[in-house]
């Protein structure tokens, strides 16, 4: 243990602990900006400096650890001007639009300029206006916010191992970009959006529908139905300020009909119709023994990070259409059917956490209805800007239900917000089409939870099945790492099923959640999806009665010709270099 | 080598190949051959003599006779003139021979002669022959280490010396040394920093173009008292020369056992490789030279850790500069106590230094630690061009500081400068004649920081930009007293709060400028 003072205060920690940790054992926040708490500090900005005895200049407080005896000062004059001339320095390059920008309100740098209370800035702006990037469908990039903090860098190469960000020329002339300056759009970013959600700033930020779905609500010839990922009703509560972790599915739905939505569905429907389609590949997988390990697909970040960087995982992959898909497919055929109304009058919405799902509703190959399957994608924060633009507040509306056919769901697909439900959900049905009989005990623990790669084996009638479960891009990485090499010495991998998220935390931490997120938040997102299937009445997919009544009247059974025509796809290999696809 | 009557050592150095020291040497050689004086003559390739910007120069041996500014055409003349008749040309001899920068063992005329620890070769020895290194009794510290000395011994030899790193930061060498060799770990590495960047320095290009097999056998010295096996030179990939001569150094080190596997039949291997650089100055910072070395951005790391104990891809590793690497052999050869002989009792040994600006003579100079100012330029370097007053001096680059007027006869090493908020840093020394002017000078070098800054940290990055926009201002004399406040305030923090020296250094400048020549630059303030 380290004892030392802090302003004073006797302060007792373990050895290694930061200062910036340590003074909130004093109750000194220390002001800081480039830092996050779940990532690698770069002690870029300079703000957490502190004042440390017989030390010269000031040392910051996010890198250094309290050594013995240390007499630390967080707000000595020194400190408290070198933090205003810094900020200041700051603000005076940064576009600061505010009322205009995305990040009102939201924005670390205002909410660090207020607490310091900086009044006039007397420094020259010198930076030119610089393009904005466009290129991505689903994440834009405004290099004149761009405080350089490097956290978007941090994730997107040490977390997510994508790297599709890096620094870009140096000194004052730094940017942040991606290779060639050719834009998110033109380079192997998989869309996952952790980028954004770890900016301070409004530098990142989706590419947003809100208008056009605005305009289809206007459009009295239109009739616009809207789904809801799981991770959502764990989330939106938040961007009412709510506790992370609320559960407001149907307060989710109120607010849904009253902005105008024609039917309010829910993706869950389609996640218990993904078990039933993916299940039952992964019973005929077993069966045959071929192309095992059975890797989920249900995450389109993950999706475009296996077709850019493991071409050779391309078979193992579920063909499976990821929910979203599913409901869009089904949204335009069978729903327009049963309901009597004309395909392209539909206008199909979604509501994700994820700003992957904006560039997978665009892939070419996604149109098996005829139509564009999903026509707009709006995050969490979209749908949350709307609501709050529509005159409503979430707390205070009432819980309503799912219009029919394609609403009601089961607690596995509810599950598949965090990470490791698809595969419990995929373990209990599993474990239903191939012995006849329902597993017992439906927890299955060692999946859930935040640990980076989680394994569990399950005994479906005497046969072991070894599953493994990787959120965050990084984890994929060494998984799939691990497989290869076991299928390069062994000819085969020890696992049988494999479920990979992009994001860390799964769904729940998808790129398209409130501002200010941290793993902790996350995590409790991820319990609420656990409640919520507890409290289900059903909690298996292949109990949800609108899906069975989807194969009774429309599909014929799981994997059927007409499922494989809506609900299955094909991957692409990609280029590492700009994540275009191989034209071989 | 008995037949010879004469050698004409020609100096091969960037500054007298750009001049065209290759064409001359051409020109000599068949003239020297159409005189049929090829048995008598030699014509010998060195590094620096020492001299800067005074174009081709040779020195004729046995007279000791300087010639610069040759030209291919004045070498008939020349070969007609010194080597046939014996008659030195006058009209080629540089002015006031024979110079500080003469490399003669011998004291010469009212000069002071340079003691030569780290130059001791330089200009004498041809650097591409390990032969001549070897006759000059190189390479004999590390067969006296490898047979009769334990790693420890070396180390603790060194550390007796009181040896500072010469790069500027002078850490002591040893305990850099023993923290990596204490450091857990059984791969240790080696980096000699030749990431010579610093405004105005240029003194590790001219050891190594003059004497690479010294630096190799400091890397050798330092490898053993490390434990390291490899080593790398991170180079400036300027310096062409250096390179070429490095890499040929290394080649015959290797051919003659020197660098390989068990080294002189002894249970020590080592090997040296060459890295080249890409010309960020922040390159020179150990930890941004580390992450460029594993080829990443030239960012500063975090520290700690130190790389003492987790350097190159995360191993414990000793980053030293060329010059600190280069007096290792002396010191291993003739003792701690010897080197303790040179300079003061605080801070032993020499310094190399490359003196410019307005000086009659500038180049490359060894001088004891210790020495003024005073004698360092009007000793050494022949004084002030044209007889003008002294105004002031700037040393230790850009990252150093303003001496005033008053300030000829401060002692000049890494202690006593400290007193006087100065440092010795690189030990570039640029001298102003009355006629200079402060605020160009300031000027510069605030803009060479602004370009330098690696942009990593906010307050360099954004710093460095203001100090840029205000100096600009000033230098056109539309600045305000508040523009110049504004410099120091900025600077003063940019000290305190920066990531790395880079964005530090700007402060010492500006003060020292301000303290020294507060009244030239109020005269511009509007």
């Amino acid at each position: 243990m380290i004892t030392a003072t802090i302003n004073n205060i006797q302060v007792e920690v373990p050895e290694g602990t930061t200062i910036l940790w340590a003074a909130k054992k004093a109750n000194v926040n220390i002001p800081t900006l480039c830092f996050h708490p779940d990532l690698k500090p770069g002690g870029q900005c300079g703000v957490c400096v502190v004042e440390i005895e017989g030390i010269p200049g000031l040392s910051r407080s996010c890198v250094t650890p309290l050594g013995e005896g240390f007499r630390v000062r967080t707000h000595s004059p020194k400190v408290m001007n070198a933090r205003k001339e810094i900020v200041e320095m700051i603000l005076a390059n940064h576009d600061t639009d505010c009322l205009t920008c995305i990040k009102n309100n939201s924005c670390e740098l205002q909410g660090l300029a207020a607490t310091l209370g900086i009044s006039t800035v007397e420094y020259a702006k010198l930076a030119e206006r610089l393009p904005i990037d466009r290129s991505s469908v689903s994440i834009v990039r405004d290099p004149n916010k761009c405080i350089l903090c490097g956290r978007c860098i941090q994730v997107c190469s040490n977390v997510q191992t994508v790297n599709a960000l890096a620094v870009n020329h140096r000194g004052y002339d730094t940017v942040i970009g991606t290779a060639f300056s050719a834009g998110l759009g033109n380079s192997v970013c998989i869309n996952c959006g952790q980028c954004v959600v770890h900016c301070p700033v409004g530098a990142l930020y989706e590419n947003s529908s809100v208008e056009a779905v605005w305009q289809a609500l206007h459009d009295p010839d239109k009739f616009v139905v809207v789904q809801e990922a799981p991770a959502v009703r764990a989330m939106l509560g938040e961007e009412f300020g709510m506790p992370p972790g609320s559960l407001v599915t149907g307060r989710m739905y109120a607010a849904l009909r009253r902005l105008g939505f024609d039917a309010v569905l829910d993706t869950n429907f389609s996640a218990d119709l993904t078990i039933m389609e993916e299940g039952t590949e992964l019973v005929s997988r077993l069966k045959s023994g071929q192309k095992l390990p059975l890797i989920t697909s249900c995450s389109p970040g993950w999706i475009k990070f296996m077709e850019t960087f493991f071409h050779d995982m391309i078979p193992h992959m579920s063909t499976a259409k990821s929910p979203q898909q599913m409901f869009g497919a089904l949204a335009k055929t069978y729903y327009a059917q049963a309901k009597g109304i004309a395909p392209e009058k539909i206008v199909s919405v979604s509501v994700m956490p994820c700003t992957a799902k904006k560039f997978e509703c665009l892939r070419p190959e996604m149109k098996a209805s005829g139509y564009q399957d999903v026509d707009y994608v709006l995050t969490t924060r979209e749908i949350g800007r709307m609501i709050r633009e529509a005159g409503l507040d979430l707390k205070e509306l009432p819980e309503e239900e799912a219009d029919d056919i394609m609403g009601e769901y089961t607690g596995a697909g509810t599950i598949f917000g965090a990470t490791g439900g698809v595969m419990e959900a995929a373990i209990r049905s599993a474990y239903f089409l191939v012995t006849g009989r329902e597993l017992e005990n439906l927890d299955v623990q060692p999946v859930r939870g935040l640990k980076g790669i989680k394994e569990a084996e399950i005994d479906i009638d005497g046969t072991k099945v070894k599953v493994a479960v990787a959120h965050s891009g990084g984890q994929a990485r060494a998984l799939l790492q691990k497989v290869q090499q076991q299928m390069a010495t062994e000819g085969k991998s020890e696992y049988q099923f494999i479920e990979v998220m992009a994001c860390p935390g799964g769904c729940v931490g998808g790129g398209g959640q409130s501002w200010g997120s941290n793993m902790a938040k996350r995590a409790r997102r991820g319990e609420a999806l656990y409640e919520d299937d507890k409290a289900r009445s059903h909690r298996r997919s292949h109990e949800n009665r609108s899906v069975l009544a989807v194969y009774e009247q429309f599909l014929g059974k799981p994997n059927s010709e007409r499922s494989h025509e809506l609900l299955h796809t094909y991957y692409q290999k990609r280029s590492p270099v700009d994540g275009k696809v191989i034209n071989e | 080598m008995s037949l010879v009557r004469n050698h004409v050592l020609l100096s091969i150095d960037a500054g007298t190949v750009m001049a065209g020291a290759r064409a001359v040497e051409k020109a000599l050689v068949e003239e020297i051959a159409k005189q049929g004086l090829t048995d008598e003559i030699a014509v010998l390739e060195t590094g620096s003599v020492g001299t800067v910007g005074q174009g081709v120069v040779m020195v004729v041996y046995p007279e000791g006779v300087y010639y610069s500014n040759v030209t291919p055409e004045d070498v008939p003349e020349l070969v007609e003139e010194h080597l046939l008749k014996g008659r030195p040309l006058k009209r080629l001899m540089l002015a006031e021979t024979p110079k500080q920068a003469v490399i003669t063992k011998e004291k010469a005329g009212l000069l002071k002669e340079q003691p030569r620890i780290v130059l001791r070769n330089c200009g004498v020895i041809d650097p591409e022959k390990i032969d001549e290194y070897i006759a000059e009794e190189g390479y004999m510290a590390i067969g006296n280490a490898l047979t009769s000395m334990k790693p420890e011994d070396v180390l603790e030899e060194v550390k007796r010396s009181g040896l500072v790193g010469r790069g500027g930061a002078s850490f002591p060498t040893a305990m850099k040394w023993e923290f990596a060799r204490r450091a857990p770990g059984d791969i240790k590495y080696l980096i000699c920093n030749a990431d010579e960047g610093e405004p105005g320095t240029f003194k590790d290009r001219l050891i190594l173009e003059g004497d690479p097999h010294k630096l190799i056998e400091g890397m050798l010295l330092a490898g053993y008292a490390v434990g390291a096996s490899k080593g790398f030179v991170y180079i400036r990939g300027e310096y062409a020369l250096s390179i070429e001569r490095l890499e040929k150094a290394i080649a015959q080190a290797r051919d003659y056992g020197l660098l390989g596997v068990n080294i002189l039949e002894s249970n020590f291997s080592f090997d040296i490789f060459v890295m080249k650089g890409a010309g960020a100055y922040v390159c020179g910072e150990e930890t941004a030279l580390i992450e460029s070395l594993e080829g990443k951005r030239g960012h500063p790391r975090i520290k700690p850790p130190f790389p003492a104990n987790a350097g190159l891809w995360g191993k414990p590793t000793v980053v030293n500069n060329v010059e600190t690497l280069a007096n290792v052999s002396e010191i291993i050869r003739n003792g701690a106590d010897w080197f303790r002989g040179y300079g003061t009792e605080k801070c032993p040994g020499t310094k190399v230094y490359t003196i410019i600006g307005n000086v009659a003579t500038p180049g490359l100079i060894e001088a004891e630690m210790g020495t003024t100012l005073r004698d360092i330029i009007y000793e050494y370097a022949g004084g002030i061009q044209g007889g003008k007053k002294f105004k002031g001096a700037l040393i230790g680059g850009a990252a150093g500081a303003f001496l005033g007027p008053d300030m000829l006869d401060v002692q000049m090493d890494f202690v006593n400068l400290k007193e006087y908020a100065a440092v010795l840093g690189s030990g570039a020394i640029l001298v102003m004649d009355e006629g200079a002017d402060v605020v160009d000078l300031l000027q510069s070098v605030l803009h060479f920081f602004k370009h330098e800054s690696c942009g990593h940290c906010a307050p360099c990055r954004l710093g460095t930009a203001q100090l840029v926009k205000l100096i600009d201002r000033i230098a056109v004399s539309k600045g305000s007293r508040e523009d110049l406040n504004k410099l120091l305030r900025i600077s003063d923090v940019m000290r305190d709060t920066s990531f790395c020296p880079l964005g530090q250094s700007p402060y010492l400048p500006i003060s020292s400028s301000i303290k020294y020549f507060g009244d030239e630059i109020g005269a511009r303030i509007r």
